[in-house]
């Protein structure tokens, strides 16, 4: 039994100690928010933080998590939406909607180091990948994100 | 389609109360059937058989089935606006649901453009065989979303359907209030008779409404009236897609449910040779190992430990057909049988041979596309139950028709008992218009009785186990005459036939070799006026899959076009924008695009040295697209795209916003194949496996891109597909114009450059 702090809550997974973060959080947990793009650390779909950290949970063993503060998409705003998310809907930033999980969860990391992001910290810190290409929003939703935050 | 819909069939569109709300339907009538047939049959649910298009419950909320897949192309929010237009409601009490499967949904445009024998692209609905063709695709009752079809199909229904919610609703008003019909007026949801002070929201018409008189030919609202359409909405879809809420196909959960990961031969048409089940039945959670005939399966507990298992099952395979094949070699072959003397011609004018024998300085060149993956984000899954009676399908796709079709088939139980939920898509593109993965969870879920099993497939399976866009080999020649104007043009095309792939993987009782407009798509059609043209296609069978992907023969006839445009206009030493204008006589809305591309592009302002525009110009699914390219190539041939221009005629826009990211997505799809889509096959099997080794434009090298509409008023186009035809050839033509190298082979690493 591992036990794991979630979103504020505290759960008891009984799972292998190398099972992905992603897969425990998705199957065991229940909260599906968080997504499966490449299962290599590749994509981004499966960005959560681990104490405000954000971690690709695909390449991340659940035991590593325990004692850690997890964050996923349905934590991030509370029980309202986050200055991200409400930027993500005021630049109208998703297509399918698929990454955009992965993204905002990235690009809240981002703007709690670093409030008020240069262009060049915005492209070397996002490395997610979009399919739908929304990242002409997701650059507009950040520097919106940034200015609803007061960073800007 | 009004026409058809008005001359050459019945339809019927009309108000029933259904648990207690109003529905509006829309149906057609086969033949001697009674007026009333469409509206009083029922199903078991007691739903409307021919489904609703708008329903209005004693709230005031109007819900719009919408009969398409939400894949990010803001479909629901554009469906649901016309449907609001037209009932003058207020677009915040416009709720949207899935539509379920009905005949009447078949998405007849896109079968018909895509289908062999249709008549061409140029011609409209209007001719015999276009008719001919859409009452195949209506009485197959193919319900799809492709071919950027959604608003072209419901543009006239939708609104129809609105039209009548209203009339109804304000003849039951004026019954109520016992005022004339037509001193009532409706605006944002309020019924209200200014004479007499009455006024009411639809919610308190519903119940008297439902027992007006049916009105078939509503009167649909002058476009210059739109109060929505043609006004930036906020999308209906995106704040669950914020908050993690959305539930796609991956994120279906069952009562009961098992998961599937599976192991799949490797090599195309390859199969199962032998497992060792025995080896992983004791790994944690293992349910139960399904060899079928293309590979094996684990079903277990959880995803992971059923995508350990399979991991760690001992299997071998047979090779398949496809052993000697690689990707190099098939680009050699494809050049071979250019010529070949099999070419089927699509568009002749003239004599091309003989000018271009004529012609002192022929221009010739071979231009190359490759394989190419569509790498939905969201990973290819099925979730299904099969039972001894009966099977259900959650699934992300786009042809839910074809998945209930073959779902029965697989499964083996009668239609009546097959039921198909169609989530969000994490992405289509064509992809999810496939039934392979209807198959492998039918085959899985049918091994373990009774139990749901959600299969899903790795990225490394999805990238392994495609539908391929094909690849394509093109040669032209070209005769310029003493004016500097082209005196004959011939193209021929090498390539498998997407149509000819799905029907036969499909339908093999109705494979035929026929002729397939989409292998000249985008060739065959330019707009430019030649005097001598001949464009041909030579099908070439080959042992992969090969289906459709954004754009299908566009994504690479564009390239090849566009690129020898520009070879063309280099050789007459004109502007790439002028040499493309003086063959646009007659072609208003082509010049148009065109000129307005080079003015907000600023295309006659000099560059610095390194840096150089490139455009092209490109229609695809009735829309006009230009694309002006600004690209950055160093001396160590390294490329950063720095800022796209895209001009859009899609004639009647709906909701611009979502032409805007459609335009944006459709360019950087493109954008990633042109910079780094290729996929390699090696003994007749892919070798790339995942996003490394397939690369995607990021947000680094996302350049900026600016959106312009041009309205002509021509005839309503697609949106979802047309941006990315015109961003290969603009992006080479541009790396021509900055290094003088020009590139005749996709992706631009294969001339060295480094994206
Ligand atoms: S799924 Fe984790 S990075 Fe792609
Ligand atoms: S919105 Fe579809 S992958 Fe990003």
């Amino acid at each position: 039994m591992l036990k794991l702090d979630i979103n504020g809550a505290s759960y008891d997974v009984d799972v292998e100690d190398d099972t992905p973060l992603l897969w425990v959080l998705r199957d065991t947990v229940n909260l599906k928010g968080t997504k499966f793009g490449c299962g290599i650390a590749a994509c981004g779909a499966c960005t959560v933080h681990l104490d405000g950290a954000p971690v690709r949970s695909c390449s991340y063993p659940v035991a590593d998590a325990v004692g850690a503060k997890i964050t996923t998409i349905e934590g991030i705003g509370g029980d309202k939406l986050s200055a991200v998310q409400q930027a993500w809907i005021e630049e109208q930033v998703p297509q399918c909607g698929y990454c955009q999980s992965g993204m905002i969860m990235a690009v809240s990391a981002l703007l709690a180091e670093n409030p008020a992001p240069s262009d060049d910290d915005i492209a070397e810190s996002i490395t997610n990948i979009c399919r739908c290409g929304t990242y002409p929003r997701i650059k507009k939703a950040i520097k919106r994100a940034a200015q609803l935050q007061g960073g800007d | 389609m009004a026409k058809l819909n008005v001359s050459r069939r019945k339809f019927l569109v009309g108000g029933i109360l259904v648990g207690g709300a109003l529905a509006v339907g829309y149906g057609f009538l086969r033949e001697g059937e009674p007026d009333n047939a469409a509206l009083t049959a029922t199903t078991e649910e007691g739903e409307i058989a021919l489904n609703a298009w708008v329903k209005v419950d004693r709230n005031g909320i109007v819900t719009v089935a919408v009969p398409r897949a939400e894949m990010g192309q803001g479909v629901y929010t554009a469906l649901a606006m016309l449907v609001a237009e037209e009932m003058e409601a207020n677009f915040d009490d416009i709720v949207v649901e899935q539509a379920p499967i009905a005949d009447i949904y078949a998405n007849i445009t896109m079968i018909k453009d895509s289908l062999p024998f249709s008549d061409g692209h140029h011609q409209g609905e209007e001719t015999v065989g276009a008719w001919g063709m859409a009452k195949v695709a209506r009485t197959l009752g193919v319900q799809a979303t492709g071919g950027s079809t959604s608003v072209r199909d419901a543009w006239i229904p939708m609104r129809e359907a609105g039209a009548t919610a209203k009339a109804m609703l304000v003849q039951a008003a004026a019954r109520d209030w016992d005022v004339p019909a037509g001193e009532i007026t409706v605006e944002n949801g309020v019924i209200s008779h200014a004479a007499s002070g009455a006024s009411g929201g639809f919610g308190d018409f519903v119940e008297r409404a439902a027992s007006e008189a049916v009105t078939t030919t509503p009167t649909l609202k002058d476009s210059r009236d739109f109060k929505l359409i043609g006004k930036p909405q906020m999308r209906v879809d995106i704040p669950e897609k914020v908050d993690g809420t959305a539930v796609f196909g991956v994120d279906v959960e069952v009562e009961g449910m098992a998961h599937a990961a599976v192991k799949l031969a490797p090599v195309f048409g390859g199969t199962l040779a032998s497992h060792d089940a025995e080896a992983v039945r004791g790994m944690p959670g293992v349910i139960a190992v399904v060899p079928f005939d293309i590979g094996v399966a684990v079903v277990a507990n959880s995803f992971w430990r059923a995508k350990t298992a399979v991991e760690a099952l001992p299997a071998s395979f047979n090779d398949g057909p496809a052993k000697d094949y690689s990707s190099a070699g098939i680009l050699t072959l494809l050049e071979e049988s250019l010529d070949s003397d099999d070419a089927r011609v699509y568009s002749e004018d003239g004599d091309a041979a003989a000018a271009i024998t004529a012609s002192a300085q022929p221009v010739h060149a071979v231009y190359k596309a490759p394989f190419l993956a569509h790498a939905c984000m969201e990973p290819m899954n099925c979730t299904a139950k099969v039972t001894e009676t009966g099977v259900e399908i959650w699934m992300p796709n786009q042809a839910p028709t074809l998945v209930k079709w073959f779902a029965e088939k697989f499964a083996d139980v009668p239609a009546e008992n097959v039921t198909v939920h169609t989530t969000l898509l994490g992405g289509g593109f064509g992809r999810r218009a496939e039934i392979d993965l209807v198959y492998l969870a039918v085959t899985i879920a049918k091994a373990v009785k009774g139990r749901p099993v959600k299969l899903i497939w790795t990225r490394e399976n999805d990238i392994q186990h495609d539908i391929y866009r094909p690849a394509a080999v093109s040669r032209f020649d070209g005769a310029l005459g003493p004016d500097g104007r082209i005196t004959g043009w011939a193209n021929r095309i090498a390539s498998q036939s997407v149509s000819g792939s799905f029907t036969e993987r499909l339908l093999p009782w109705a494979a035929m070799d026929m002729p397939d407009n989409t292998t000249s798509e985008g060739a065959a059609d330019i707009p430019y006026e030649f005097a001598n043209r001949m464009v041909d296609h030579v099908p070439v069978k080959l042992p992969i899959p090969v289906g459709f992907w954004r754009s299908v023969g566009h994504s690479y006839n564009a390239f090849f076009t566009e690129s020898f445009m520009d070879e063309m206009a280099h050789a007459a030493g004109k502007d790439p924008i002028e040499f493309r204008l003086a063959h646009l006589e007659g072609h208003r809305d082509f010049a148009d695009v065109l000129r307005k591309l080079a003015e907000v592009s600023r295309w006659s302002e000099p560059l610095p040295p390194g840096r150089g525009r490139g455009v092209a110009l490109h229609e695809s699914f009735s829309s006009i697209v230009g694309q002006v390219v600004e690209v950055t190539a160093n001396g160590s041939k390294e490329v950063t795209v720095d800022k796209v221009y895209c001009v859009v005629d899609c004639g009647a826009v709906v909701n611009p916003d979502t032409v805007t990211a459609q335009m944006e997505g459709g360019i950087l799809f493109g954008l990633t194949a042109a910079l780094y889509g290729e996929i390699e096959i090696e003994g007749g099997a892919v070798v790339n496996s995942n996003f490394p080794d397939y690369e995607m434009v990021r947000l680094a090298g996302c350049p900026e891109i600016e959106v312009h509409l041009a309205q002509s008023g021509r005839r309503l186009g697609g949106i979802g597909e047309v941006a990315t035809p015109p961003i290969a050839p603009a992006l080479a033509n541009a790396l021509f114009a900055a290094t003088g190298e020009r590139i005749r082979e996709l992706p631009i690493s294969k001339n060295g450059f480094i994206a």
